[in-house]
């Protein structure tokens, strides 16, 4: 194991390096960049063994990731934000045919207007697009994800593509000290992709075909049994990522000191640092404030998400998201699983840090304050709430 | 081995595969019911030349014995054998329903 | 009677059993190509008419290994399986897709253009039957003035389609391609001629075959091969190859044959009148004047 200062992109492309892909396929976009730049060098120098194709459009860049995982390969790919937009048919292809591809993607914008910088309105619109969705905090579980992604995608109870996010810039460009671990151990942890659904010169196949009325919607309902399966293969592949490289992650979302809080926000992504600083920060004033960052939103933590929330008097989500004229997706997802669960804690909905926009620990605890009142159902941070109940 | 009819053709939720993946030349129908004319083969005229072989869209007729056979179960009637052949071997027939 | 083209290729039939319309010329083009590529191929169609009418689980139409891409992928699915399958080992197959004219010409020619620019190891097949015909005959990039599609009709003020066929041959060739070819299913040893010659050859690999449609040009399903003859008998097709950086003709028609004659058995093209018909055989002159100056001739 070596340790090493390494951006999010670079520790990404470092547990890439180590799940040993055969099929890169990817195509240039801001912040994505420095995650193939890297690979390709990796390629050029022969410390990872891997075919790199320069494809023309991310719509090829995955296309091209499905047919090498139709051949029996693994593949990789990475994009962001219009680029992701771009190859959104291919998504739904992907999981639809079982093909177990890992993608990163740099949470970015959406035009319009352009913009560069990190929301996460780009990965959130393509939930139901039937990939696994992970969100990273820092570099370290960045690395680590790239290899956990493999192992959850490629189990054959799953069988589904994962999107690793990370938000773009804040945790894409940020340098960290990242722990590597060894290639023995990566091996240990990933084994070689084994699959039937692949082209067989033996067993010839047909694949990604059509299916009438009277079949298709069983395949979507395998495909969705696929994803759930994914909770209890986590679990797994955590509990022997613990054992072999010695870190630990909580499962599908992540609790902090939730267990006696009045007033929990729960988040995604690079932000749940400062909002942990700013739960601490209020408790020392008084105010009993817990954070839930969740890591996977697809499959959705249902269970967990109420569980945490269960004791609360009031909750917020946190989200760099908005689906117009409604409220962050993140927001419906949480409420869905508390209804279920048959409670009713009050909730509202912060919007914020579109277009890169800060969010500071200002901003944070004033949403814990905010829930001690009974602030609106939709605010937008700097704008205040839509007006709309 | 060319796609061939299968005996299993009902596929229920367990026999339904996870993956868009299946067996290469499964089928389950034949298309003969498409026909309102067939071909037939006049075995007296026809010289074995293969071109009614080589053009069948649907790749229906084989020769064998030096003279051409049609697989009726996958034969369409369009009648592209009868247009090629050149020794006027291959006449159209309507089908009797 | 030996029949030297047949005793050529695979007596085995890979794409049987499909529901195109009787006549297709699009599944003639792609049965005869698996038959010279034999059990090794692995085709990718994209979505289309070759897809659905082969690939309806559990109907499944193709006995060597086939995949549908999406109808932008061909090309990019095709890099992705034949790099998948070099990087797992295997060096015995040949990756061959099979588009139609919207999605070659239109759809896909980007991702196209991506493969032949990095010369991936790929045989690509255009069949080109003129139209989107899966969709209900629709105007394509590949759709040849006047024809009269159902987004092209023809009327009082339009007669059909306004614009000629895009080259998509000569497009090919600007890559500096390997291997590129025209061909016809009307002139099927010379089509299974140019597969053969494309599996032998490294790089990657164009060949445009034109693939009547009875449904989509308005023809009898036993006129398919027929018009395929004719077109090329006409002029207003041709049949060449491009191959290190120079272009040869293979076939050059004494006396072309009537045009007119061409157009006029084809419901799609029954609305022209004499001035387009003239449009047409300038606009196929002025091909051939190119043609004479440009390619080798036989």
């Amino acid at each position: 194991m070596s340790k090493r200062f390494l951006s999010g992109n670079e520790a990404f492309a470092e547990g890439i390096r180590l799940a040993k892909p055969d099929v890169i396929s990817a195509y240039p976009i801001t912040p994505q960049t420095i995650v193939v730049e890297r690979l390709s060098e990796m390629v050029e120098d022969k410390s990872l063994g891997a075919e790199f194709i320069h494809v023309e459009s991310e719509h090829s860049a995955l296309s091209c990731a499905i047919g090498a995982s139709a051949a029996g390969a693994r593949a990789f790919t990475a994009t962001s934000s219009q680029g992701l937009l771009y190859m959104a048919e291919c998504l739904y292809y992907a999981s639809g045919g079982r093909f177990p591809i890992v993608m990163m993607n740099a949470d970015r914008s959406t035009a319009l207007p352009w913009n560069i910088y990190g929301d996460q309105r780009d990965s959130l619109s393509q939930l139901d697009s039937g990939w696994i969705q992970v969100y990273a905090e820092n570099a370290q579980e960045a690395l680590d994800l790239a290899l956990m992604s493999y192992r959850i995608a490629e189990d054959s109870r799953v069988s589904t593509p994962v999107m690793v996010n990370l938000d773009g810039f804040v945790l894409t460009h940020t340098y960290e000290t990242v722990e590597i671990p060894e290639q023995a151990q990566a091996d240990r942890f990933l084994p070689p992709y084994e699959t039937e659904n692949r082209i067989d010169f033996d067993n010839p196949k047909n694949m990604a075909f059509s299916a009438g009325p009277d079949t298709n919607y069983i395949f979507k309902y395998k495909a969705h049994e696929g994803m759930l399966a994914a909770k209890q293969v986590i679990a797994e592949a955590e509990s022997d990522f613990a054992e072999i490289f010695g870190r630990s992650y909580s499962g599908l979302l992540e609790r902090y000191r939730t267990e006696d809080a009045d007033y929990i926000l729960v988040t995604l992504g690079s932000i749940a640092g400062l909002c942990r600083e700013t739960a601490d920060r209020l408790r020392a004033e008084g105010i009993k404030a817990g954070v839930v960052r969740l890591r996977y939103i697809r499959p959705f933590p249902h269970a967990e998400i109420a569980d945490a929330l269960k004791h609360a008097k009031a909750f917020a989500v946190l989200e760099k998201d908005i689906s117009f004229g409604s409220e962050g997706t993140v927001f419906t997802n949480v409420n869905s699983a508390l209804q279920r669960a048959g409670l009713s804690v009050r909730g509202s909905n912060y919007i914020g840090g579109l277009g890169g926009r800060n969010i500071s620990a200002g901003d944070i605890a004033q949403i814990f304050r905010d829930l001690q009142g009974d602030p609106p159902h939709v605010n937008f941070i700097g704008i205040g709430g839509d007006g709309n109940g | 081995m060319k796609p061939h009819i299968r005996t299993k053709t009902q596929f229920d939720f367990a026999d339904i595969p996870e993956a868009t993946a299946f067996e290469a030349g499964y089928l389950v129908s034949v298309n003969s019911g498409w026909r309102s004319i067939r071909p037939v083969i006049d075995p007296a005229r026809c010289i074995g030349c293969e071109q009614c072989y080589l053009y069948c869209p649907d790749g229906v007729i084989s020769v064998q014995e030096g003279k051409a056979v049609i697989d009726y179960d996958f034969c369409k009637g369009c009648g592209i054998c009868a247009k090629i052949c050149k020794a006027g071997a291959i006449g159209m027939e309507a089908e009797r329903k | 009677m030996a029949n030297p083209t047949a005793a050529q290729i695979s007596r085995e039939e890979f794409f049987y059993g499909h529901k195109a319309c009787a006549g297709c010329g699009g599944s003639l083009a792609v049965r005869a190509a698996l038959k010279v590529l034999g059990p090794q191929a692995v085709s990718v169609l994209p979505a289309g008419c070759m897809s659905a009418v082969g690939f309806n689980f559990p109907q499944l139409c193709f006995s060597n290994n086939s995949i549908i891409s999406t109808f932008a992928g061909t090309a990019s699915m095709l890099t992705g399986v034949e790099a998948g399958l070099r990087a797992k080992g295997y060096k015995d197959f040949t990756a061959v897709g099979f588009a139609g004219d919207g999605g070659t010409a239109d759809i896909g020619i980007q991702a196209l253009s991506g493969a032949i620019d990095r010369n991936d190891n790929i045989i690509y097949i255009c069949y080109d039957n003129e139209a989107y015909m899966n969709t209900g005959i629709q105007k394509s990039g590949l759709t040849p003035f006047g024809a009269r599609t159902t987004t092209t009709p023809a009327g009082a003020n339009i007669h059909g389609n306004i614009r000629p066929k895009k080259n998509m041959f000569e497009i090919a060739a600007a890559h500096d391609i390997p291997y590129a070819a025209t061909a016809s299913i009307g002139y099927l040893p010379d089509f299974i001629r140019k597969v053969e010659k494309a599996s032998q050859i490294k790089g990657t690999k164009y060949i445009h075959v034109i693939a009547p449609c009875p449904t989509g040009w308005g023809i009898a399903p036993d006129e398919t091969v027929e018009s395929a003859k004719e077109v090329v008998d006409c002029g207003l097709w041709y049949l060449a190859e491009y191959e290190n950086g120079s272009y040869t003709l293979n076939r050059k028609p004494k006396q072309f044959t009537d045009v007119a004659a061409y157009l006029k058995k084809q419901g799609r093209f029954k609305h022209l009148d004499d001035a387009d018909i003239e449009t047409i055989i300038q606009s196929r002159d002025k091909k051939w004047q190119f043609i004479e100056k440009t390619f080798q001739l036989p």
